[in-house]
């Protein structure tokens, strides 16, 4: 606690690289973290690319199926843990501390590692491609036994996934803490804004989640080099357990991206509608809702796996179940924006979008809870249509609200807002256009995860990958943005978003000081 | 940031990395779970005896019984039933030899997996001794003969005409120190 003491009074950081490597400030971290998700997001969407350049036609044009199997591991893995979940830490670690009153996190030094253990594990997953035999083959699931009869380049990703792991971990316990013991005299549990709220839930799911997922990819590991039969039905083990294990923490991690995403949104809508977030306590309590229950749901990742049918009818009406808390956080967002003065800055344009776009999601999840009809849909693009639909249109359109909302604040510059606003809507169509022809395809029988398909899928799978190309150069132009604001955007005024009321906008200068809340402010 | 601030933090540190820790364990502790759950429940009963509550014949059915074999790993070995089809009435015992036969110059220890086509209708057949409910350790070059007694319970639904009934002989990787030679040894062979 000591170093961040020095900061404060000397001014003495290091500059140039190591200020970055060294550095233990919330907002350095949070940059980095910003900056890292976003490289590993363009990685992983030029594996999505290669994918869809693959499936632009019927047959083999482009890659092996050998490799065509690992760009979708590493796609999602990538996407998943690379992308999403450490943009979000880097929300949490900008913001938190600013929307609390605190002056940092609660354990600068662990802030530091739990971010620079993500590039050598980013490293790990794309040096997993070089090595014989290529990178892991086997979905971002690493459902066993493929997983038992891959090459080295499975044990590169099972380390990548340990590092990821620990830094999620680490960062969790920094958020949880810092929530709980640091915030300014008067905030109270129930005056913290929903995007703490949901940070606060979302780490303890991590907390819960993450270690299971550790001990999965152990297990794997164990068997594949020191002769245990966890997942080999010869000594005794069962591959279905692999899946048990997985989805214990697989379901729970849907909710870690979901979850910090719909703060984001509750901060942007009542801003731009200004009027307050509607059922502000019903909101946090909808939020505890989903995050207990997704850990009671696992299993309808799996109805084929021959469960017994009293455990396929609790498992699809507890997943059914899940849409109430949903629905009560769906309908407190349009209460929100209901009668409000709404304004359609870019922000408010992605929120929107997530807004319907993420329902739509919901629904098609809410189909695929039903065991009848998932048994026909597993692992068709159906899914992969719905899961898309959440992350993508759910997850990332909320980080793109929150970077437009808080890029000001962060570096006392607008960025352009024609083309945010184009930004927005070459997004959505383009999204649009790749994912939502993908649930036809799906319905009428295409599997996911194979590089060639039937010729009567051609036309859909066509579109897809146009839709494709499209949203990953859209997002080129958001890269763009963002050196134009940062190089040469105009100075952003005190406070641009009128009706926006949190701590970071009312308590402090635009752009927030790289020291903030020495002294913790009162809140009333 | 005072002291008493900062060791409060350190306490939740330390409760916090505890339940990650524990977290870390149930992961662990979900395989016997999973294993006591499949044995409660009858789920995955695959190598216990079962247990035939009613003997009586139903002569007025016949159900054509197929059976088939197949071996894994990299070893020289075969598993092959004597008998490819019979004609079963429900209710009756049925006694099915396989031979196994070690090619290769260097023991096994091996485990057999039953499975069933149609699926469903493993729950109709019940095995009271079968080979498979033990490991073989088969040394080199030896012929073995393994014996299955089963009876298919009349319960079988009326649709069902013909089950498959199909053993996948496993060779116990790891299980000692020696099955590694056995694989370099079986590699070079094949």
């Amino acid at each position: 606690m000591e170093a961040v003491h020095e900061h404060d009074h000397g001014h003495d950081h290091p500059s140039g690289i190591m200020r970055w490597v060294t550095t233990t400030n919330h907002k350095d971290i949070g940059t980095m973290y910003l900056w890292f998700s976003f490289t590993m997001f363009l990685v992983g969407g030029v594996m999505a690319l290669v994918i869809r350049a693959e499936l632009f036609q019927p047959g083999l044009q482009v890659v092996e199926p050998e490799f065509f199997n690992q760009m979708t591991t590493l796609h999602g893995l990538i996407m998943v843990f690379g992308a999403i979940m450490p943009a979000f830490v880097g929300f949490a670690n900008w913001q938190i501390p600013m929307m609390i009153g605190a002056p940092d996190m609660a354990f600068p030094r662990m802030n530091n590692w739990s971010f620079w253990l993500l590039p050598p594990a980013a490293m790990l997953l794309v040096i997993s491609m070089f090595v014989p035999g290529g990178s892991a083959g086997v979905g971002w699931t690493l459902y066993a036994p493929l997983t038992v009869q891959q090459g080295m380049g499975m044990d590169l990703v099972i380390f990548a996934v340990h590092i990821l792991g620990m830094s999620s971990i680490m960062g969790s316990i920094n958020i949880i803490t810092t929530i709980l013991n640091m915030r300014a005299p008067g905030m109270t549990m129930m005056k913290m804004p929903l995007f703490v709220w949901t940070w606060l839930i979302t780490a303890y799911l991590l907390i819960a989640a993450m270690p299971v997922l550790a001990g999965a990819v152990t297990m794997t590991l164990t068997d594949r080099h020191f002769g245990t039969n966890f997942f080999n039905a010869a000594g005794g083990g069962d591959p279905v357990l692999f899946q048990h294990i997985f989805w214990f923490f697989g379901h729970p991690e849907v909710y870690i991206i979901a979850i910090p995403a719909f703060g984001v949104v509750s901060q942007v809508l009542p801003a731009f509608s200004r009027k307050p977030l509607f059922g502000y306590a019903s909101m946090v309590y909808a939020t505890a809702s989903i995050a207990i229950l997704s850990f009671l749901v696992w299993a309808h990742h799996m109805y084929t796996v021959g469960m017994p049918v009293e455990a396929q009818l609790y498992y699809m009406f507890a997943t059914m179940l899940i849409a109430v808390p949903t629905g009560v956080k769906v309908f407190n967002w349009v209460a929100t924006m209901w009668k409000g003065s709404l304004t359609f800055e870019t922000p408010m344009l992605f929120a929107i979008g997530f807004l319907f776009l993420f329902t739509l999601g919901g629904f098609t999840g809410l189909v695929l809870s039903l065991t009848p009809v998932d048994v026909q849909l597993h692992d068709t693009y159906y899914v992969v249509a719905h899961f898309h639909y959440v992350m993508v249109a759910g997850a990332l359109f909320s980080a793109f609200a929150g970077v437009y909302f808080w890029l000001p604040k962060w570096i006392g510059k607008m960025y352009d807002e024609k083309l945010g606003k184009l930004h927005f809507w070459l997004s959505i169509i383009f999204f649009n256009v790749t994912f939502f022809v993908q649930h036809f395809s799906g319905l009428a029988g295409m599997p996911r995860r194979i590089p060639d398909y039937a010729l009567q899928f051609a036309d859909f799978n066509m579109i897809s990958s146009i839709g494709a190309f499209g949203f990953g150069l859209s997002q080129l132009l958001f890269l763009y943005i963002l050196v134009k604001a940062i190089r040469s955007g105009e100075k952003a005024p005190e406070k641009p978003w009128e009706g926006a009321d949190t701590l970071e906008w009312t308590h402090l200068p635009t752009p927030a000081p790289y020291h903030s809340f020495e002294t913790p402010p009162t809140v009333k | 940031m005072t002291d008493s601030a900062a060791s409060r933090n350190r306490e939740t540190l330390r409760k916090l990395a505890i339940i990650a820790l524990l977290m870390f364990g149930f992961g662990y502790a979900l395989v016997p779970l999973y294993e006591k759950i499949c044995e409660v429940t009858g789920i995955n009963n695959l190598v216990k005896p079962d247990e035939v509550v009613n003997t009586q014949v139903d002569t007025s059915r016949t159900i054509v019984m197929e059976f088939d074999a197949n071996v894994r790993g990299e070893i020289n070995w075969q598993l092959i039933p004597r008998e490819r089809k019979k004609r079963v009435h429900p209710g009756e015992l049925v006694h099915v030899v396989f031979d196994l036969k070690n090619a290769s110059d260097v023991p096994v220890l091996a485990q057999a997996i039953p499975s069933y086509g149609p699926q469903r209708a493993g729950l109709y057949v019940k095995k009271l001794d079968c080979f498979c409910f033990t490991q073989q350790e088969i040394a080199a070059g030896e012929n073995r003969e393994l014996s299955v007694v089963l009876v298919v319970e009349p319960s079988i639904p009326r649709d069902v005409h013909t089950v498959t009934l199909s053993y996948t002989m496993f060779e116990i990787e790891g299980a000692e120190q020696r099955s590694a030679s056995i694989r370099l040894a079986g590699g070079k062979k094949s």
